[in-house]
């Protein structure tokens, strides 16, 4: 049987949106107070999904306590508490919700062995999120 | 094609525990989850049905038949009850969040009338849930 396993993290961080392509009213215009010249920050909650056969011997898709140290480890250390903007993964992209998130989901898809990796979803705030599933169609 | 969700919380507890495992083994796996006297959890279930807008009611799926079948199916047989000890699909395979959407799936799928299920999420946790829609 194939299951789907979600799972949630919290971490917060800054960042200032903001292009070097455009002229400075172009990005006021684009970004707005996104734009704000000494950036913002957000909580960011992290939606990770994962799928795969549940295994007969435990029960599990995959064991959540090595889901867990992976995430901390490769993601919520990178990205918490840290200025998006000044990370080497910025240096020419703008550090939107939407770029962080396909960040993200290369990472867990290059690095975490044993599953299939579904989604990433990114909470931004309580208001708006993002998705990517790695240019699949996204499950209802 | 209109897709319904209908939500209940149900309180269980659950230990997981493989015999077939030494006892070091069901710790390594299990961490504190293998904790001998059990611990548990406040579950959110959401079953989700999906079929065209019948003309004559406007529904997709009488909700009163949908809620009586969760009720009598999973609620009556999982809140406040012990699922290693009382769920018969759990005396001989571990009540992982995984297993119960499995088994939730499995005693609503035949019961439900004029809707197809599409899909069982259960929430062990606010951060943790599982998704099964069915697929081997």
């Amino acid at each position: 049987m194939k299951a789907h396993l979600s799972r949630r993290y919290r971490f917060s961080a800054s960042h200032r949106l903001h292009s070097e392509a455009m002229s400075a009213a172009d990005n006021q215009a684009t970004y707005g107070k996104c734009n704000n010249p000494y950036g913002h920050g957000h909580n960011y909650v992290l939606e990770v999904t994962v799928s795969g056969q549940v295994d007969e011997k435990t029960g599990m898709v995959c064991n959540l306590a090595d889901l867990d140290g992976f995430t901390e480890q490769e993601v919520l250390s990178r990205y918490g508490h840290e200025n998006l903007n000044t990370l080497k993964e910025f240096a020419s992209e703008v550090p939107t919700t939407e770029n962080l998130c396909i960040k993200i989901y290369e990472i867990v898809h290059r690095k975490f062995p044993g599953v299939h990796l579904e989604r990433v979803r990114l909470e931004e705030t309580m208001m708006n999120s993002f998705e990517y599933t790695g240019g699949g169609a996204p499950r209802f | 094609m209109v897709y319904l969700t209908r939500k209940a919380e149900f309180s269980a507890s659950h230990v997981y525990h493989n015999p077939e495992l030494s006892p070091e083994e069901n710790r390594r796996v299990f961490g504190k989850c293998n904790n001998p006297n059990g611990h548990g959890h406040n579950y959110m279930l959401e079953v989700t049905v999906k079929g065209e807008v019948d003309q004559t009611s406007g529904f997709v799926v009488d909700l009163k038949q949908l809620k009586e079948v969760m009720h009598r199916e999973v609620l009556d047989a999982m809140d406040h009850r012990f699922l290693n000890k009382e769920v018969p699909e759990f005396l001989h395979q571990i009540p992982t969040t995984e297993n119960i959407a499995i088994v939730v799936w499995n005693r609503l799928v035949t019961k439900l009338k004029n809707a197809t299920l599409h899909r069982v999420r259960v929430y062990e946790t606010s951060d943790l849930f599982v998704d099964f829609y069915g697929e081997l």
